[in-house]
């Protein structure tokens, strides 16, 4: 287990670099480069502009100026921010809790429905149920979130007017628990509607692929209720795929909660970054390409690691 | 040529089998033929302003069959219009999407050895990004025209086709075909081009109808932020953005452009899931 750790972990430097290259490249091809705040600022004089490149070590060869950024990546340094100069990385952090709240919610939610729904449709392949159910998914991911969430204000919040439009607390309720609970409604639901999806489409096959193996047949003739077949013998062969697809899928989750959080104007990750396109705030732009790639890359990490304690034989080869 | 034809019998048997291909088939074609002769169909020029008509309901006036928006335009006519922007940008971006990714993928696929390793990192470190993010912060970088749009896009999802091509290519390598290739003589690209990637179009023309339809969703999404199609141009999106405003008395002009994406995805959906059962049954998803 400790050679195939260390083996995974060594892959994962590769990535780091080329996630760190293309971040780089990115704030570099942006138009008036990573001073546009400045060049596109008329009061701003030409020699001033000068002193600040030479502040910000912006006259020095590319390569001299990417070694010293992607140190301070890796180091914490993540540059400040072009209006109040504050630190990025902390900028990004208070954003975190809010977004993981939404995207663990609508997680937890898409898996456990997403299972049962899978689980169902492959045990009663073909059924009524089975054919609505795969048919309703691909409905789902054909919704555009962002409509889908419009929608949902329109119904809930503007004519039942059961629940709030968006933001995450009642003004001077902060705090307030059931004020959280109550604006976290709609946003989970329409971030869980598309993952719930996915989840259901691929829990099927997983299930499906388990139940027509030998040790099927096996587990029932020596009399195993089915119960005991699904759970004890069928889940853990399913699992697999399925594990894996928590860490493939983080992307698209991020992407999702991207889209709920500016429809609810969710205080999150996504509505900052929404927020720092408008203002051309490159630093905190980048520092969310960095921020969601590395969380990527260590969630894949995570999966991986957990397939490999599922199932010996990953650890082998 | 027989082997080939009687193929093909059991491909168009398969798909029409598959009912809920053929709703998705009929859709895109009825949506690609609306696109085409928007000019012809739409009652009204859709950039015209009229201030005496403004939030007309649907079905209220026969010159407006489905109302108007709060300059006094034809929501029909815009509807219309704008799907042809949509439709072009997701044909285009597609296009971009599946010439990249297959060019990438087969590359990797034959040459293999040092090639195909950084090839597929750089594919792998391009998917640890979320495409949204990377898309919107391109976007912003460019200037918004009907093609950048379509380039931005195409550029930002092309990595799983670039597997999906690699894999089919380390597959046919090995066949016998390739061997007769290389032992008349043909060159690489002779290979790669002529001999493979014929033989790798059926998964290659699944990925790219399902690409269309992704491709569809974004050009809505970045025109409903600000990032994608300027007006005056309608696009589903941008109407979708106008439409917000007054949202709260005038819902069905959020209702109808959302609902025109929605048909759109769904139709190129269903077309792509029913076309990999019947092309590809190895990528099923129901083994």
């Amino acid at each position: 287990m400790i050679g195939f750790l260390l083996r995974r972990l060594l892959q994962a430097i590769p990535l780091l670099v080329g996630v760190s290259v293309i971040g780089f490249g990115l704030m570099h091809l942006a138009p008036g480069g990573p001073l546009a705040v400045y060049t596109l600022n008329p009061t701003i004089q030409a020699q001033d502009i000068e002193r600040i490149k030479v502040l910000f070590g912006l006259d020095q060869p590319v390569h001299v100026q990417y070694a010293k950024w992607a140190t301070g990546i890796f180091s914490g340094n993540w540059g400040y921010t072009f209006f109040g100069g504050r630190p990025v990385l902390g900028v990004i952090l208070e954003r975190v809790p809010a977004t993981m709240l939404l995207m663990g919610s609508a997680l937890s939610i898409a898996i456990v429905v997403g299972l049962a729904i899978g689980v169902l449709g492959a045990t009663r392949r073909y059924s009524v149920f089975d054919v609505l159910a795969t048919s309703g998914a691909l409905v789902a991911l054909s919704f555009p979130t962002f409509w889908f969430g419009l929608m949902a204000i329109y119904v809930f919040a503007i004519e039942l007017r059961w629940l709030p439009s968006g933001g995450m607390w009642e003004l001077g309720e902060e705090g307030s628990v059931v004020s959280l609970l109550r604006h976290l409604v709609l946003p989970t639901l329409v971030l869980a509607l598309v993952i719930t999806a996915t989840w259901s489409r691929y829990a099927r096959s997983a299930f499906l692929e388990a139940l027509q193996q030998d040790f099927m047949r096996t587990a029932r003739a020596k009399g195993l209720s089915p119960r005991a077949r699904l759970l004890r013998h069928a889940f853990p062969n399913a699992a697999k795929p399925l594990v894996a697809l928590l860490g493939v899928e983080l992307p698209f989750l991020f992407s999702g909660a991207l889209v709920a959080e500016t429809i609810f104007a969710w205080p999150g990750m996504g509505r900052l970054f929404v927020d720092a396109l408008t203002m051309k705030e490159y630093p905190i732009l980048m520092g969310m390409m960095m921020f969601t790639a590395i969380f990527v890359i260590v969630g894949n990490l995570l999966a991986d690691i957990a397939i490999a304690a599922i199932d010996p034989r990953v650890r082998l080869s | 040529m027989s082997a080939g034809a009687v193929a093909s019998g059991g491909v168009w048997r398969r798909f029409l089998r598959h009912r809920v291909a053929l709703g998705g088939a009929v859709v895109v074609a009825l949506l690609l033929s609306a696109a085409l002769f928007a000019p012809a169909l739409a009652p009204q020029d859709p950039t015209l302003l009229d201030t005496s008509v403004r939030f007309l309901a649907p079905f209220a006036d026969p010159r407006f069959p489905l109302g108007t928006d709060e300059l006094g335009r034809d929501t029909l006519s815009r509807l219309l219009h704008g799907g042809r922007v949509s439709l072009t940008v997701g044909l285009v971006a597609m296009a971009t999407t599946v010439l990249t990714g297959a060019a990438i993928g087969i590359a990797a696929g034959y040459l293999g050895g040092l090639a195909d390793t950084l090839l597929m990192r750089f594919v792998d470190t391009m998917l640890c990004f979320p495409q949204v993010f990377l898309l919107l912060v391109v976007a912003a970088f460019v200037p918004p025209t009907l093609l950048s749009i379509s380039l931005v896009i195409g550029l930002t999802s092309w990595m799983e086709v670039s597997r999906i091509v690699r894999a089919e290519i380390l597959n046919l390598k090995e066949q016998d075909f390739v061997a007769a290739a290389r032992a008349l003589g043909a060159s690489r690209a002779r290979i790669m081009f002529r001999e493979l990637l014929p033989n790798a179009a059926a998964p290659i023309l699944v990925a790219a109808t399902l690409k269309v339809a992704s491709a569809v969703l974004m050009e809505s999404y970045i025109s409903y932020l600000g990032y994608g199609v300027q007006p005056p141009l309608a696009s589903w999106g941008n109407m979708l953005t106008n439409a917000q405003g007054y949202f709260d008395t005038i819902p069905w002009l959020a209702v109808l452009p959302g609902l025109a994406i929605t048909a759109t995805v769904m139709g190129f959906n269903f077309l792509g899931d029913g076309l990999r059962d019947a092309l590809d049954p190895r990528l099923r998803m129901d083994p």
